[in-house]
């Protein structure tokens, strides 16, 4: 399933431009359930797949946007690495470009970085059909304005991601994932103080009862760690963390509405009510809540950080924290910059983008 | 010298400096205000300081509302401006323009906060990068970017470059590092980008404005992230017959799943001259060296050393040592730390280049900087963040001899291209500025530079802040493309030529 489709993509953005259709960009679909509706004919960017460079050694791999996540993660495996920011897929045919466009990371973003983080460069088409080139396939680059990062969480509404590539690492040794029974205060406390403290963990979430903490590192060392660090080995602790990266652990197997709030780790208990689970060591909290949108956006701006609806609806279509009136011009303007015909995923991020 | 203003990139205006100087002062004081040409002269220049420019007015405000009265001020007027921290840049970043006001952060030197719960310091620019770690080590955190200029340069400048330093491999640059900053666009507004937690709403405008040179907006107060202090460090010094064996090595250790918090790597001109300076103990003798830290727990630190030092003797390294404590550590790392100062004792002048590479490529790179090098007539040592392909040529020289810095310049310009072809880039960590301008016309297209023209237009329509700097006009671009033809094509033949 490799194709090279970046010329038939830049002539669908240069039809839709002289038609003055704009485009709903949608590789496998897997992520549909997530932003506003947008509106526009469809754009497919599944065919335009395959890996195209791989070095282990130089720790960075590029592909196109169409290639399944699987298949990159299938690929590093074999050579004993990973994607750092450890990304949801939510459908076995989701692409690497709808993962970086969405900027989802999961449990391990805390320590290892996020899908931004890894993003070296990539390749994608602007509102003006133009292939542009940002980046590159090394670390450390200085040179220009960061814009493939701007790319990441975008929801496709800069751009078109054509290629992109990104920083891996080894995937550790040894994982061993122990459990604590805790209320709420304690874990949040508790999660804090260890992540203050020079363990070498790679995930910490807690469900409500009990705290999960992921150990990463050579034999030797998670040994030594866990005789210091204690806690109830959890047995299959990858299929845990897993199941929470997936949203098939049994908290997310209901219907409502489901909130991702992203703010300050130690941050006390919100009060919104509703059900909760905290990941990221409590940067990354979900909420199933009946409460009206207003409501949870007032409580995570009142708490310095930002939510959304992750699915859901939320009546009056906002799933996004709304921005300020400054911040919604510089939003504007840089649209204009990379799409001024506005053809690009209309309204699946914010109303007027 | 190479560098000079081209005139596509001046702002002209007719103000009258008197009047101006009356309207600044309504807002930041006579105390905030220099004007008289000794006060200037400090600020002629930053780290790069072969290109001097007398600012027209030296604004230091204190408070964020008089950065932003002092901005809506220019922009009112047209009047262009520079930001500037501790002026330690080495790519001109923060040179003046002659017509504009420098407005320095100096006295936005506090640390505001430091949230031990959520590990975070919230700062103000002006705040020296070291001075975050030492204020946060009661708590047993740290800032992990450290730049070598670190004692001195200050955390705005840290963003406004997206700063690396030799443990960028395993802790990431400042981009990786920064969770909040506030910014004052050039129309005065306050603007919070990021979050308290790791993401913030809307578009990564953090991640943009990392690394944007001062071209987007003045960065008025920055949230950081805090690390533990890893309990234990220790490093490996391995010596090599060839600088090839140096660089299988090193990608040896990266391809067995470690991850150093340092690995760096020099070449023989440098051990020498390092070694007569700084008497770190480096073999004289060796082709190359590599220095190797892990850092963390103890038992991952050594496994990691079992697995390193195997590897090393492996790949064939004539000598293998490894710290035995604290004081053999920092002595093994002295060594490094002295390479620039070390090659300023070997040489009158020394010029430091800045690009990436693939680390493959390491070794035919090397040997493209020796063949121009002897073009030239001018040694060149090297010092490598071999981890992350960063490497730093130090160009010899005289600044006295007429005629070579220009040289230099051109072999510095050559040897920056060489980076690109081999697809790395012109700069790992120390900015475009001035100084790379023209081989920003080498690594990027027509396409892509108007592209970085809009995203600063959406900032800063009239192009008021640092004009000239990072980004060239497609005119520049024409004009140094005419004299540089790469492989029979000639770049932006779209362009009319001058």
């Amino acid at each position: 399933m490799n194709a090279d489709l970046s010329e038939s993509l830049r002539q669908a953005v240069l039809d839709a431009g002289n038609a003055g259709t704009p485009l709903m960009i949608a590789g496998s679909g897997s992520k549909a359930f997530y932003g506003r509706k947008a509106t526009g004919s469809l754009l497919e960017t599944a065919g335009h797949s395959g890996i195209l460079s791989y070095e282990p050694t130089e720790l960075v791999i590029t592909a196109r946007c169409g290639t399944r996540l699987s298949a990159i993660e299938s690929v590093l495996a074999e050579r004993g690495q990973i994607l750092p920011f450890e990304p949801p897929h939510f459908g076995q045919n989701a692409t690497l470009g709808g993962t970086l466009a969405c900027g989802f990371s999961g449990p391990r973003r805390p320590f290892a970085g996020s899908a931004r983080d890894c993003m070296l460069g990539c390749r994608f088409l602007n509102g003006e059909g133009e292939m542009l080139s940002f980046g590159g396939e090394v670390m450390k680059n200085v040179a220009g304005f960061d814009v493939s990062r701007l790319m990441v969480g975008a929801m496709g509404t800069l751009g078109v991601i054509l290629e992109a590539s990104l920083k891996v690492a080894p995937k550790p040794e040894r994982e061993l994932t122990v459990c604590f029974e805790r209320s709420v205060e304690q874990a949040l406390s508790a999660m804090n103080r260890w992540c203050s403290e020079p363990w070498p963990l790679s995930g910490l979430a807690y469900d409500g009862t009990r705290i999960f903490a992921r150990l990463s590192g050579s034999e030797r060392a998670v040994d030594a760690v866990y005789r210091k660090f204690g806690g109830e080995v959890l047995e299959k602790g990858d299929a845990f963390w897993e199941d929470l990266r997936e949203q098939r652990h049994e908290f997310f197997r209901a219907d409502g509405n489901l909130w991702r709030i992203s703010l300050a780790p130690a941050t006390p208990v919100l009060d919104v009510p509703g059900d909760w689970f905290y990941d990221w060591g409590g940067a990354l909290r979900w909420l199933k809540t009946d409460a009206p949108a207003e409501a949870v956006f007032r409580a995570a701006e009142a708490a310095g950080g930002h939510a959304a609806l992750f699915r859901g609806d939320s009546g009056d279509g906002q799933m996004f924290q709304p921005l300020n009136e400054r911040l919604k011009s510089l939003h504007a303007n840089l649209k204009r910059a990379f799409d001024p015909k506005g053809l690009f995923n209309p309204g699946r991020l914010y109303e007027d983008l | 010298m190479v560098y000079r203003v081209h005139p596509s990139e001046r702002v002209p205006h007719r103000v009258d400096r008197d009047r101006f100087l009356q309207l600044l002062c309504e807002h930041v004081g006579s105390d905030g205000l220099l004007f008289d040409a000794e006060d200037l002269r400090p600020y002629e220049c930053d780290g790069l300081s072969a290109y001097r420019e007398l600012p027209w007015i030296v604004a230091l405000p204190e408070t964020i509302e008089q950065v932003q009265a002092v901005l809506r001020v220019c922009r009112e007027h047209g009047v262009p401006v520079v930001a500037r921290g501790a002026g330690t840049g080495l790519s001109g970043g923060a040179l003046p323009v002659a017509n504009g006001v420098l407005l320095s952060l100096a006295k936005f030197n506090r640390i505001v906060e430091i949230d031990r719960a959520n590990r975070t310091a919230r700062v103000q620019p002006g705040v020296r990068n070291l001075a975050i770690s030492e204020a946060a080590a009661p708590y047993g955190l740290y800032y992990a970017p450290d730049p070598s200029s670190q004692i001195a340069c200050t955390i705005g400048g840290n963003v406004a470059e997206n700063s690396g330093g030799v443990h960028c491999l395993k802790y990431g640059l400042t981009v990786h590092n920064v969770l909040e900053v506030r910014i004052v666009t050039m129309d005065g507004e306050l603007l919070t980008l990021g979050g308290s937690g790791y993401d913030g709403p809307g578009y990564d405008l953090l991640a943009l404005i990392t690394g944007s040179e001062g071209l987007l907006g003045v960065i008025v107060e920055i949230t950081v992230k805090l690390l533990p202090i890893p309990p234990c460090a220790q490093v490996l010094l391995a010596a090599f017959g060839s600088v090839e064996a140096a660089g299988e090595a090193v990608t040896a250790i990266i391809g067995a799943g470690l991850v150093p918090a340092g690995l760096e790597m020099m070449d023989n001109i440098t051990i020498r001259a390092v070694e007569d300076f700084a008497h770190a103990g480096y073999p004289i003798d060796a082709a190359a060296i590599v220095l190797c830290e892990f850092d963390g727990i103890a038992e991952q630190v050594e496994s990691d050393l079992l697995k390193a030092r195997d590897i090393f003797r492996t790949q064939g390294a004539t000598e293998v040592r490894q710290s035995t404590g604290e004081a053999e550590r920092k002595r093994f790392w002295a060594g490094r730390k002295a390479a620039f100062p070390a090659a300023g004792r070997i040489s009158p002048d020394y010029y430091c280049m800045d690009g990436t590479i693939p680390r493959k490529r390491l070794p035919e790179v090397l040997r493209r900087i020796a063949e121009l090098s002897a073009q030239y007539g001018l040694a060149v040592g090297n010092v490598f963040h071999a981890g992350d392909g960063n490497l730093h040529p130090l160009i010899l020289y005289d600044a006295n001899k007429p005629g070579e810095l220009e040289r230099v310049e051109e072999l510095g310009g050559k040897i920056l291209e060489v980076c690109v072809e081999v697809g790395g880039t012109i700069t790992g960590e120390h900015g475009v500025g001035v100084e790379k301008i023209n081989q920003m016309c080498v690594q990027f297209g027509a396409a892509e530079l108007a592209q970085f023209h809009a995203v600063k237009r959406a900032f800063d329509p009239a192009g008021l802040l640092n004009p000239g700097k990072a980004i060239p006009t497609l005119h520049r671009c024409a004009e140094f493309g005419a004299m540089h033809v790469h492989g029979g094509q000639m770049a932006h033949p779209e362009l009319e030529r001058f």
